[in-house]
């Protein structure tokens, strides 16, 4: 008999799988950053207005999950310590390669940016109104300028407009590449499509503007305050749209490979029908996706009471949030069950202690929303409410 | 210095393999070879491979693979009759012990005998993101252990499952069809090893190898042709269920 | 215009911080790219010559037919005219560079002989294969075959 887990015949390397639950975060993790940017500049690009009082909490949602994006990848290294190659020597035929410049492009050029305009107000005021170690904190984070007259703002609103714009396209390009990542490996036919980097992105953000709308529900039920029912009814609106697109999108993969039914087909069919079957069609499709969509698209028809509304778009995105990890699940790990001989399966060990175990994807996906509340402490994105600070 | 047998006779081959090619390489240490007078590849001979297992082996002592990983195994295939059937493949432990012996004339059986195709459009080398792994101007794709990060995608873009992870090095490995040996004059592990010369070092740039009467007069397949990785292992006789 | 530049005054820093940035990072580069990288292609080339200076374990027919050429005109004239030296007796490269220090093991005969020709019906039909019990009812193989030259007269 062959090793434990293995049906039928892999290729004797193959056995084991290379990439482990943290590549499955890493995904989730680029996502939520990328479609958490794009809720953010549907303010400020597009002018929906409504959606004002989450442009802040996205932006810091944004750079929270941001700042924890890599370490997944960094953990999963065989040599973490080498990692800086990648800035000195980046193979620009490797889609990998372009990792590190992606993200300081987007972490420092984009987001950084884009908050440290948008705060400034703020900033030079807590330098001169905050306590002792904080105000330290304040007067660095100034840049050594306290102009904050109307043309200055000006100035600052105009510049923060430019990379907005400039913004959306990078948070496509940071998904949509995290998609080209799986998608070019023509070896991997479950991976392998042209349609994969799309799908990353339209998934990114629906997975984005769903945990956004999640944290600013608890957001205003820990702050004790109303939530903005226009706000979260024009959330929950796009949602819907970027989700029906994505969805297409998955079945329309989904049909192709049925009616070209290529050499990888039986194979893929039959992973699909037992191996993948709890995570991919019961979790992925029905749980996180057709139910959430039932639950938005009745919002889009009926008019409900507000504590519906509420129930049923947090329980929508909860769901949500299920499906698109499943979705990330069901690629990552799915594309390393089957042989490249299309001969046999293997199963996928999912320990808990290890380096690459659950305990440490538990402490990288609580790791952002610890960066999120010191963000949130730093830079109030709630100020706005009391005196807009707008021009 | 002392010259052991051994070494003098790697030296005179050297030496005669400078003096034929006229000038000395341009790497010079440690002997002389020209990386640029060379393109290796290897030929298999699917009716000549026995499964005896020596080539997995011999492999695994040359390069100290480590056990339970491969950088050459074989497969033993049975096509059941019928259009339409699905072959049953074994490699018990990479075919390292040999196979158990199989009785009846009811299928169509064969080895096939497995290793890095040394592509010349190698997927691997494609997605390394730091240039760790690479295809080596005599046409080798070889891993430079010192830069790999580790990562990982070059196992997943290779499209034929010949790269693995040292448990130890914790960087990726695979078949270096013996770069320390062809270089000095030697044959692969495997090939030294095999009883049947299914296997055969093949060194394309060289016009009186005999690969090239091998690959005129022989009905040859490369594995997976249609992923289009210019892969130099060529198969003779190499059943349509291989994959 | 004056004015104007003052009020985007605050910006400068900013710019300061990112070109510094870019300063730092070409500084490491041009310091810590290994020497050979690029020489031929994107790798480091002295990774080829890591590679080349690993130990052989087998070290070659030509080697073994330097010292033991009577065994090797033998097998030259046998059916086993193609099986190098060290498919059977293993890599020993060892005592070809010193023979004193590693001596070859004596090998199992039988067993040795079946590995290759067991008779297996995956293996090609040309192939001398026998199942030992009919073929010389348990005896050894080198009862009856010299191995180096294992055609019977």
């Amino acid at each position: 008999m062959g090793p434990t887990g293995v049906e039928g015949f892999m290729y004797p390397n193959e056995v084991e799988l290379q990439w482990s639950i943290l590549i499955v975060l890493y995904p989730f993790i680029t996502g939520l950053v990328a479609g958490a940017f794009i809720l953010a500049s549907l303010e400020r690009v597009f002018n929906v207005s409504a959606v004002k009082p989450t442009y802040r909490l996205a932006l810091l949602t944004a750079l929270a999950f941001l700042l924890v994006a890599p370490l997944p990848l960094q953990l999963h290294l065989g040599h973490p310590e080498r990692s800086y190659e990648m800035y000195l020597t980046p193979h620009t035929s490797s889609a990998m390669a372009m990792f590190g410049f992606v993200y300081l492009w987007y972490l420092m050029v984009v987001l950084l940016l884009e908050i440290w305009l948008d705060y400034r107000v703020e900033i030079v005021e807590f330098s001169q109104t905050a306590r002792a170690p904080w105000r330290w904190v304040y007067r660095i984070l100034t840049l050594g300028s306290r102009n904050i007259s109307p043309r200055a703002r000006r100035i600052d609103e105009r510049v923060g407009y430019v990379i907005t714009v400039i913004g959306i396209p990078s948070a496509f390009l940071l998904h949509g590449y995290v998609g080209f990542i799986f998608g070019s490996v023509k070896a991997n036919a479950w991976w392998s499509t042209p349609l994969m980097p799309v799908v990353f992105l339209f998934s990114a953000m629906v997975s984005g503007i769903a945990a956004v709308m999640l944290i600013y529900m608890a957001a205003s039920k820990v702050r004790k305050v109303a939530i903005d029912m226009r706000c979260l009814d024009t959330i929950c609106q796009y949602l819907f749209y970027v989700f029906v697109i994505d969805f297409s999108l998955e079945m329309l993969d989904l049909i192709h490979r049925v009616y070209e039914a290529d050499e990888s087909f039986r194979s893929l069919d039959f992973m699909v029908h037992t191996r993948l079957w709890a995570s991919q069609v019961v979790l992925q499709i029905l749980v996180g996706t057709v139910t959430p969509l039932v639950l938005l698209g009745a919002n889009q028809v009926f008019k409900f009471r507000e504590g519906a509304r509420k129930a049923m778009y947090a329980a929508a995105g909860c769901l949500t949030m299920v499906g698109i990890f499943a979705m990330r699940w069901n690629v990552v790990i799915g594309g390393q069950l089957f042989s490249k001989s299309y001969l046999g399966y293997t199963s996928y060990k999912l320990q808990f202690a290890t380096r690459e175990g659950l305990g440490a994807s538990i402490v990288l996906m609580l790791l952002p929303f610890a960066i999120l509340w010191a963000l949130l402490k730093l830079l109030p994105p709630w100020l706005e409410e009391k005196e807009p600070a707008g021009i | 210095m002392e010259i052991n047998r051994r070494k003098f006779l790697i030296l005179t081959t050297s030496i005669a393999a400078m003096t034929s090619s006229g000038e000395p390489s341009a790497t010079s240490s440690p002997g002389a070879y020209d990386v640029h007078a060379h393109w290796w590849g290897m030929t298999i001979d699917i009716d000549k491979c026995i499964g005896c297992g020596n080539c997995v082996r011999a492999c695994a002592v040359e390069n100290s693979v480590p056990e339970g990983f491969y950088r050459t195994w074989i497969e033993r295939y049975e096509v059941p009759p019928g259009e339409d059937a699905t072959p049953v493949v074994a490699s018990p432990d990479g075919g390292i012990h040999g196979f158990p012996p199989m009785q009846g004339a009811d299928a169509k059986r064969f080895f096939v005998p497995k290793l890095c195709n040394q592509c010349a459009m190698s997927p691997c080398v494609q997605v390394c993101p730091v240039g760790a792994t690479f295809v080596s101007p005599d046409g080798v794709v070889l891993v430079d252990e010192k830069y790999c990060l580790g990562c990982r995608y070059c196992v997943q873009a290779c499209p034929y499952g010949c790269r693995y992870i040292h448990p130890v090095k914790k960087t990726v490995d695979k078949c270096t069809l013996c770069y320390h040996r062809i270089t000095q004059g030697l044959t692969t592990a495997c090939c030294e090893a095999c009883p049947t010369g299914a296997r055969q070092l093949a060194d394309l740039k060289n016009p009186s190898d005999p690969v090239h009467e091998f690959l005129r007069n022989n009905k040859i397949q490369v594995l997976k042709p249609q992923m289009a990785t210019r892969s130099k292992t060529f198969y003779r006789a190499l059943d349509g269920a291989v994959r | 215009m004056s004015s104007r530049l003052k009020d985007a005054a605050h910006l400068i820093p900013l710019v300061l911080v990112v070109l510094a940035g870019v300063a730092v990072f070409l500084l490491f580069r041009q310091v810590l790219v290994p020497k050979t990288f690029g020489q031929y292609g994107h790798y480091r080339a002295a990774a080829l010559d890591d590679i080349r200076v690993r130990p052989v374990s087998f070290a070659g027919q030509a080697t073994c037919a330097m010292c033991h050429d009577e065994v090797a005109t033998t097998r030259s004239k046998g059916k086993h005219r193609g099986v190098s030296c060290e498919a059977c007796h293993g890599p020993l490269a060892k005592h070809a560079d010193d023979p004193a220090a590693m001596k070859p093991k004596k090998l199992a005969g039988t067993g040795l002989c079946q590995g290759c020709h067991k008779a297996d019906k995956a293996k090609p039909a040309y192939f001398p294969q026998v199942v030992p019990a009919e073929h010389s009812g348990g005896a050894e193989c080198l009862s009856c075959h010299q191995p180096h030259s294992p055609q019977m007269q």
